[in-house]
Parts: C-alpha cells; structure tokens; sequence
C-alpha cells in the first residue's frame, strides 16, 4: 500500500497537523501573562535568604500570601531588576547595588529603606590545620574564597578591609572568587579551600571555624547595612505590605535570631 | 584590546591545546576500539563515553568537583602527594579534557570505520603486528577524521563553560577562561569587555569549525 495516499496521513493532512502544531506554539508564546495570579517576588541577598524564608513562612500564615525567594549575589540581583526581572521588593546586601537600581528609576520613590546590619568574619575548615589572621594578611594561605571583589557585597566589603589592613596586594593572588557569600561558604565547609571571608550571620548557620571576626564597632568604614525598596511594577502594593512585615516584630525577631542587627 | 581580554584569550587557547593533545592518545584509543573491536557490553560502553557529551557540563563539574574534592580517596591522595587541582590551571584543562572527549572519540571512530580493512588484511599477511597496522596504516588513513575530532574538541575546550566554573572558577590571571571570562564580566557589570570576549570567542569558534568542516569535506583542499 502507498502510504502517502493514505486518507488520514495524506501529504495535505499532515502539512495541517504541523501548521495547526506551529500556531498553537506561536500562539502560547505571544498570550500575554496576566492569566497568572500576580504574586509577590522578592530579590533577595543570598546571605539574607534563610531569615527571609521563615519570614515568607510566617508572612503566609498571617496572610495567606505567598512569597516567592529570588537568591543571589546582590549585584546579579541588581542587573536582573535593571532588564526588566519581575520583582516587586529588593533586599541588598549593599548600598552599592541599590544605589545602580535607584540609579536606572526602579524603585518607587520614598520606599528605600535601611533595614539591617551585619559584620564580617573570617572562617576556615574544621578539618584543616588552623592558621591565625596576621598569616593570612601575609598572603600565607593558599587559597581565600570570597565574594567576587569587584561586584558581590561580601566580596568588596572583604576586599575594602583588606585594603585599609593593607594586605589586599598579598592577598589578591589567593583569592578564589565566588558569585556569592554562600557560595563561598559552601567551599569553605567543604575544605575546598583553605579559608573564606562571609558574614557573622552564615558562620553562624555553618560548620566553619571562625578564625577572626571584623567587629563593626572597630571598622566603621565598612558599614555593612542592607538597604531595601519596592520595585515598580504591578505588585507594588503587595510589596509595601510586606515590607511593613519585614519592619515589624515578628521578623525582627527571626532576624536577631539569627545574628543579624536590625534598624529602626 | 586591554592586556587583560588577550591574556585571558590566550591562557583559553593555550589551554584548550594542552586539552586536546592530552585528549587525543586516549580518544584514539577508544574510537578504534569502538571502530574495531566486538566485546559484551560494547553499547553500554559506547553510552558512557558519549555521556559526557548530553550530560550537563556543570554535572560534570560537579562529578569533578567531587572526585578531586578533599573527601574523595582521588582527592586525598593528591592532597597527600602535594598536588593541588582544584581552583588552579589544571582543573581547567580536566575540565576541557572530559567535555571534548566524547567529540573526539567519535570523531576518530568515525574516521577509522572509513578505513577500508581490507588494507589492514594485507598489512597483515606482509607479517605486520597490529600495533604496526595500527601505526603504519590505520592511523595514517583516518588522519583526516583525527584531525577533524582534534579541531571539534578544541573547539568544544574553546567554550567549555559549566565543569570549569565548578571546578576551576573564576580566578583572575589564574583560571579565567574566554567563556568564563564573558559570565564573570557581565556579573560585575563590565558588559563592554564582555563583549570584546565574545569577538575573540566568535573568530576562534568561526576558524575552528571552518577549519574542522574543511578537513571533514575529503575532496575539498585546505
């Protein structure tokens, strides 16, 4: 039998079959997205997403509304917003960021907020032999994760403390940069490298040895403060509600729980 | 073009080319034995080593990551001989070595299935051992599909991406490759240089499948 003559897979049926098959994709693809129930995301510093996780949790209970993480490095976060990402609040880890997407006319005016603190230590592996801090300024470790210099918060904190101790020149060979703090923690606990600079609040959350700790007090030129504001888009108003939560009591206690200053 | 962009284009291709000599004596290997030889278990084998081909670069990096990690017996065992692999040139190349290997192997293997036996028959009557048929007449007559998988790995080394920010990251002047080069550079919010790296990027990948499409095009001179 000639299969091309066949009713039902004639050369016609089958060029309908494929075209009707093409406009339906093409279909799919041009159907704008408001069909969706608009829900809320919120960009979030890597180092901040534990807390802001329990708080999404308990947000959910109070309100039923849920909240959807978007974690990374502050700066990718930044460059997300500023080509159109959907989000409608963004907690920085630093000015910095903030200051670029304030910069390229996200934010909603006025909503731009100081909300916590935090401090830098270094840490090293459990397993490894111990080293102290001045072997470290002397460039005498192999390897030292941290955030990349250039962009992420934790990494040019680390890299501005370096340089005001005058070691960054020492120490700039050894470094293994990382696209965020909790990356670099993860290679420290690890023991993929020999020792990591993160947040007092993810040594907290670790298995890592914290071989020095930054203390704010001693360096008030690192003013490590995450600022946070509503991004413009459909989801403003959900964003200013749960901002207010963020600045209430019931997050303030998830986030000095977990080791983190809080302002205000 | 600032001294940075050429030094990591030059540190891709140099590395890239270290990977690929070091790739082809064992994909050789394994594209005639998957040419020539008839074993139990040869289609399992034959999915292996394609494997890295359809797998996730980064789940290879992550495989790496692993093997070479302080809590693997590999890991400890170079960790006691001295040798450091993870975050320095040589993951790089590993790196670069375990993508391209599937492409050259198959690239020889189909290069050595064009090889008409027959002249290795009559080598073989001449009294030459298989390892001489293999040197002296089988090799010479797949050079082309050699050459062609040598040209695809590197080529494939060229834009490794996943397995070597796993195992290798992005460390400036030590580790910083073209493709890693153009992530790292847009994280930081130097698109512009960014963009300098994909040029070079595209002119090597332009002259290397030229190159490759040419060899692979028997009547076609180069």
């Amino acid at each position: 039998m000639n299969r091309c003559s066949h009713p039902a897979t004639g050369p016609v049926t089958k060029t309908v079959q494929w075209l009707s098959l093409g406009i339906t994709v093409f279909a799919a693809f041009v159907t704008p997205v408001a069909a969706q129930p608009p829900g809320l995301v919120v960009s979030v510093a890597a180092s901040v997403s534990d807390a802001l996780e329990e708080i999404a949790g308990l947000y959910r209970a109070a309100t039923g509304v849920t909240v959807a993480l978007n974690v990374g490095g502050s700066n990718t976060l930044a460059r997300q917003i500023n080509e159109g990402a959907k989000a409608g609040l963004f907690l920085s880890a630093d000015d910095i960021q903030m200051n670029l997407v304030e910069k390229a006319g996200r934010i909603v005016p006025g909503t731009r907020t100081r909300l916590l603190t935090n401090e830098l230590v270094v840490v090293a592996p459990v397993t490894a032999s111990s080293f102290t801090l001045s072997q470290l300024m002397e460039g005498r470790v192999r390897r030292l994760a941290m955030g990349e210099p250039a962009a992420v918060p934790a990494g040019v904190y680390g890299r501005l403390w370096l340089e005001h101790e005058r070691a960054w020149s020492r120490v700039e060979s050894k470094v293994v940069p990382f696209p965020t703090v909790r990356a670099v923690l993860a290679a420290v606990e690890a023991g993929r490298v020999d020792a990591g600079i993160v947040y007092r609040t993810d040594a907290l959350s670790a298995r890592v040895r914290v071989i020095a700790r930054v203390a704010a007090a001693d360096h008030r030129y690192l003013d490590i403060t995450y600022p946070v504001a509503v991004i413009r888009g459909p989801s403003e108003a959900e964003a200013r509600r749960f901002l207010q939560f963020l600045q209430g009591p019931a997050a303030r206690t998830v986030f000095e729980t977990r080791g983190f200053g809080t302002l205000q | 073009m600032s001294a940075e962009t050429w030094a990591i284009a030059r540190f891709t291709v140099l590395m890239a080319t270290l990977a690929t000599l070091l790739v082809l004596p064992p994909a050789i290997a394994v594209g005639w034995v998957l040419a020539r030889k008839a074993f139990p278990g040869k289609a399992l084998f034959e999915t292996l080593v394609s494997l890295p081909l359809v797998l996730p670069p980064v789940a290879s990096g992550l495989l790496l990551l692993w093997l070479f990690g302080r809590r693997s017996p590999v890991g400890q065992a170079l960790d006691a001989a001295g040798i450091e692999i993870i975050f320095t040139w040589k993951a790089v190349v590993i790196a670069m070595m375990v993508i391209s290997f599937p492409l050259v192997a198959r690239s020889v293997r189909a290069g050595i299935e064009q090889v008409d036996r027959r002249y290795e028959q009559i080598a073989a009557t001449l009294g030459a051992g298989p390892f001489r048929i293999l040197r002296t007449v089988t090799l010479p007559l797949a050079a082309r599909g050699i050459a062609a998988g040598g040209v695809l790995g590197f080529s494939r080394a060229l834009g490794e991406f996943g397995a070597t920010i796993m195992i290798a990251g992005a460390i400036p002047g030590q580790t910083r490759t073209l493709a890693v080069g153009i992530y790292t550079l847009v994280e930081v919010g130097r698109e512009d240089d960014a963009w300098v790296l994909l040029a070079i990027s595209a002119l090597l990948a332009f002259g290397a499948i030229y190159l490759s499409n040419r060899l692979l095009d028997r009547r076609g001179a180069l």
